[in-house]
């Protein structure tokens, strides 16, 4: 005899259903179908060479390819610029929120940092085409206040890796303040009267009575930024198509014009596959470090 | 307790903010209110006398409205289906014990991770063969793979803070779990639900890639036609950014009315 829960065996069952096999059927079997094109010969732009299963081919050819492991690393750079900057700025908004006085300002400033969140991704790479314009980009008026000359931002290597760098550290900077700032509203008010009573060093203060209550922010903003930036589309597409030459081609972005462009399936789904293992591991690590207290 | 000079620099920090985080987006709309001959100005003009043709123009092009609507019906439908479906396996996430429990609650969660060029390409020949490329269920079935997500994890966490002695209450009573969903749950969890509705709806709203991949000419989406002015020589700037300002503006006011719960809803409550 079960112990009386007060429902059935399969009430619990009636309520899921639904959604988790709708989830397993748009989730699941599209990737289990990327799964079995990994290991074909797939491309739909030469249909009459047939779908011939190839074996790890595909995946050979993405290991040995220069070309994925540059957006990989490329990716990488790119999170480690922007991620760190947007930390650094993040915590320096958050400390000032934080600060009393200047309500009104304050409540003003909080409120505007919702805005870049919600901004359609692929309008913030239409600003930035406007911004960054060589001619009449108002980035390079910007420059030019500080006595430097106008700068082809989009038509150089090193400009236009600058440029999508700003546009995500706009976007995704109030995140980070707004994070951090939940985790300084987090630090009981007496413990931090107390401290400020004890010395009058804000650098002391931050470093030994709010840094504990800032860290689990800081471990949701690095694994949360990381996910983002490996499906960072939109915004890069839009602004730069991954040019010039390959200076912003960052990996999804590659893979979408292998699929889309080149058309060849095969490969785009073996780098696809790769992705998601990657995701995956990176998830566990997600699900491990952030939400420890369920676990 | 403090100088006056840091309450200044204080003061001027919060303005550099404000500034900061809202110029981008006062620059588009300034953009879309200036004449071709001021936009193409080098170097820019700050000053000028606004015009609205540039809106004249977005309103009395088909293909733009057309596509605000199919991203109105998508949005709305996708948000349909994963609240629908979303809210009462919240429920039971927030409110049964059963076996592997966590372990669907976790998988619930790390859908949102999935970089979604993983799944285009092979939604992209799945609907090839199902005849389903450029029709609006494509976009409304794939985007509840994010959608859902999100939904399950703020209802759960809604669903959770419900006083258990209310459900016991009607248990007593005689009424039935779906009863106990549909008359306590739902009605006493609805701030939740409308939160995540309103995230739903402005992930959908904001979506590029799959539209970019899944539609063709019937059913583009407003962020697939704001793109698709940049290419050609001399780019319409005046159009594309009173576009921008139309697609963005409805999910700015729908994302300050949440404002309080953004951190949650990106986070998934990753941090408390």
């Amino acid at each position: 005899m079960r112990p009386n829960r007060g429902y059935g065996r399969w009430t619990p069952f009636w309520f899921l259903a639904p959604a988790v096999f709708t989830l397993l059927a748009i989730g699941i079997y599209p990737t289990l179908f990327a799964l079995v094109t990994s290991f074909r010969r797939y491309n739909i732009a030469r249909p009459r060479e047939g779908f011939p299963f190839i074996g790890f081919e595909n995946y050979v050819n993405v290991l040995n390819d220069q070309t994925f492991w540059n957006t990989l690393s490329l990716t990488g750079r790119f999170y480690l610029t922007a991620v760190p900057i947007q930390i650094a700025l993040g915590l320096l908004i958050a400390l000032m929120l934080h600060r009393p006085g200047w309500s009104m300002l304050r409540a003003v400033a909080r409120v505007s940092l919702v805005v870049p969140l919600a901004t359609t991704y692929a309008v913030v790479g239409l600003i930035g085409r406007l911004v960054f314009n060589r001619d009449f980009g108002v980035a390079n008026q910007f420059i030019s206040w500080f006595g430097f000359p106008g700068f082809d931002w989009l038509g150089s290597t090193s400009g236009a890796f600058a440029a999508i760098v700003v546009m995500d550290v706009w976007q995704w900077t109030p995140f980070c303040a707004l994070i951090f700032l939940a985790g300084l509203s987090m630090v009981p008010v007496d413990i931090e009267e107390a401290a400020q009573l004890e010395t009058r060093s804000k650098w002391a203060l931050l470093r030994y009575v709010q840094l504990p209550y800032l860290l689990p922010g800081l471990t949701a903003v690095l694994i949360l930024r990381s996910a983002d930036v490996l499906k960072l589309f939109d915004m890069v597409f839009v602004m730069t198509r991954g040019g010039p030459g390959a200076a912003t081609d960052l990996v999804s972005v590659y893979i979408q014009r292998v699929g889309f462009r080149v058309f060849d399936m095969g490969t785009a789904s073996a780098q696809a596959i790769l992705l998601l293992i990657l995701t995956i591991i990176l998830s566990r690590l997600y699900i491990r470090l952030l939400y420890r207290e369920v676990e | 307790m403090s100088t006056p000079l840091a309450r200044v620099l204080h003061a001027l920090g919060l303005t550099l903010v404000i500034a900061f985080t809202l110029f981008p987006f006062y620059w588009m709309v300034t953009s879309s209110l200036k004449e071709q001959t001021d936009l193409l100005a080098s170097p820019p003009v700050w000053l000028f006398t606004p015009t609205l043709s540039h809106y004249a123009d977005v309103f009395a092009d088909d293909r733009v409205l057309g596509a605000v609507g199919n991203s109105l019906i998508i949005a709305i439908a996708t948000t349909i289906f994963a609240v629908a479906l979303g809210a009462p396996a919240a429920y039971a996430l927030a409110r049964f014990e059963f076996r592997g429990k966590n372990d669907l609650w976790f998988w619930f969660i790390s859908n949102r991770m999935i970089s979604p060029i993983v799944l285009a390409l092979p939604i992209y020949l799945l609907a090839i063969q199902l005849r389903l490329l450029d029709t609006h269920l494509v976009l409304i079935l794939i985007y509840l793979t994010f959608n859902l997500p999100i939904v399950v994890w703020i209802c759960t966490d809604q669903f959770r803070s419900i006083p258990k002695e209310l459900e016991q209450a009607a248990r007593l009573e005689g009424a039935s779990q779906f009863v106990i969903f549909r008359k306590i749950y739902v009605p006493l969890g609805l701030p939740g639900i409308a939160v995540s509705a309103i995230f739903s709806f402005i992930f959908s709203w904001n979506e590029l890639l799959y539209a970019l991949v899944l539609t063709r000419r019937d059913v583009q989406t407003a962020p697939v036609i704001a793109t698709s002015y940049m290419s050609g020589y001399e780019l319409p700037w005046g159009k594309i950014m009173a576009t921008g300002t139309v697609i963005v503006l409805p999910v700015t006011i729908f994302a300050l009315l949440v404002s309080r719960h953004m951190v949650r809803g990106l986070t998934m409550g990753a941090t408390k």
